[in-house]
């Protein structure tokens, strides 16, 4: 079934996503990044580096970040990118309630 | 009709300063001479604006001014103001300002965003010197909201209240400072930068190493050699040629390491590596 495809992916997809995401930052901050640390609060998220996620997510994801999408609380952790993308890959739904 | 700005030169200050204008709703006509920057530049442009929203350094409500590109300086006719923001060469800009001087109406504030050139020996090259005033946005100019504004000892009270009007408009502040080479932040900030290229020249310290020092135990915001990659190392250069000159002073020449980096095509952000590597999603 569907369902059960999405529900057998899905945590799969994520930890991609979140791997991904993860190795970028620690290259960049050259130090381990947990997933639910607040990278503005560590000083990587910086003016500049806001951004370069940005166009990191879009380039490695396939998507587009506008509108009210554009806003620092999107960045903060790798949680909080890992559900942004989740959500304009359009498979939100299924990403509980992360 | 909504006035719209010119600016010429599409570089790393052309696309930011358009950036500002657009994300303040104000349209723009975008000048360079090479087709290909401009393709490049309208990326640029939108991944600005978009690090503008992002940062909230946009204001709410407003919609996004329109971007026209050209390689017609013709196309200014008819703008509110012109900003010129070519490269940091004396010849470059006499040839811009004397042309965009005989295509708009007097009255049309010509402003010059050079970083170090005098306002007034930029005057000799523009029919109306009274038109003319230097705005030194800061880069990133979309995200720094005070700018330096240099009246030249020609430009008139008109200008001087065009200025004020346009800032407004852009929600920058301006502090208006005399006619000198380099002005004040050029004069302090380009020899720092130079002299922290030269101790990592000489291996006293390294890039990161001097970034840290300055930023750690002086406030700095980033260290004078991430500033020097954003800013492009080969403008960097440039203008403290064109300052060593004015001022007479060799304490401006840009040093050997930054030579160096130069010649190896290492110009900062934009190129993806000056004294620092870049991943390629920054320009
Ligand atoms: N980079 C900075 O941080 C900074 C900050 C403040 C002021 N400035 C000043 O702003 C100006 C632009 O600097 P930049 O860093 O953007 O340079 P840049 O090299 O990134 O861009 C300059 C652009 O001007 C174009 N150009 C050259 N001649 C032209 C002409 N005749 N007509 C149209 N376009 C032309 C070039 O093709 C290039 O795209 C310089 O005077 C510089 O000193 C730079």
């Amino acid at each position: 079934m569907t369902t059960d495809n999405v529900i057998d992916r899905d945590p799969v997809d994520s930890d991609v996503v979140a791997g991904k995401i993860t190795a970028y930052l620690e290259a960049k901050a050259k130090a381990p990044v947990a997933h639910d640390e607040d990278l503005a609060d560590s000083g990587l998220l910086t003016s500049m580096v806001a951004m370069e996620i940005v166009v990191f997510l879009e380039s490695t994801f396939g998507i587009a970040v506008v509108g009210g999408d554009l806003k620092m609380r999107n960045f903060r952790t790798v949680d909080d990118m890992v559900a942004l993308v989740a959500r304009l890959r359009g498979d939100g739904e299924n990403a509980g309630d992360a | 009709m909504t006035p719209r700005l010119t600016v010429l030169g599409a570089g790393v200050m052309g696309t930011g300063i358009t950036a500002l204008a657009l994300g303040h709703g104000l349209p723009v006509t975008l000048v360079d001479i090479d087709p290909a920057v401009l393709e490049a530049a309208r990326a640029s442009v939108d991944r600005q604006l978009r690090h503008a929203q992002l940062l909230g350094a946009t204001p709410d409500g407003v919609a996004a001014g329109e971007l026209t590109t050209t390689t017609s300086v013709a196309d200014s006719a008819g703008s509110l103001a012109v900003v010129e923001a070519v490269t940091e060469h004396a010849e470059q800009k006499d040839k811009i300002l004397r042309e965009v001087s005989g295509l708009v109406a007097p009255g049309t504030v010509l402003i010059s965003n050079t970083s170090g050139i005098p306002i007034d020996e930029l005057a000799a090259s523009v029919e109306r010197p009274d038109d003319l005033v230097g705005i030194h946005f800061m880069n990133p100019s979309y995200l720094i909201k005070m700018v330096e504004v240099v009246r030249g000892p020609r430009t008139g009270d008109r200008t001087m209240e065009s200025v004020q009007a346009l800032l407004d408009r852009l929600g920058r502040r301006g502090i208006v400072v005399h006619d000198s080479p380099g002005f004040v932040t050029s004069r302090l900030l380009h020899p720092m930068i130079n002299t922290a290229a030269r101790l990592v020249g000489e291996g006293v310290a390294s890039a990161e190493q001097v970034d840290a020092l300055m930023a750690g135990c002086l406030g700095h915001p980033t260290g004078p050699l991430r500033t020097a990659d954003l800013i492009g190392l080969d403008n960097l250069a440039d203008s403290l040629v064109a300052m060593s000159e004015r001022l007479g002073d060799d304490g401006y020449r840009p040093c050997d390491h930054l030579l160096d980096l130069v010649g190896a095509g290492r110009l900062g952000r934009k190129s993806g590596a000056g004294f620092y590597e870049y991943d390629g999603t920054t320009t």
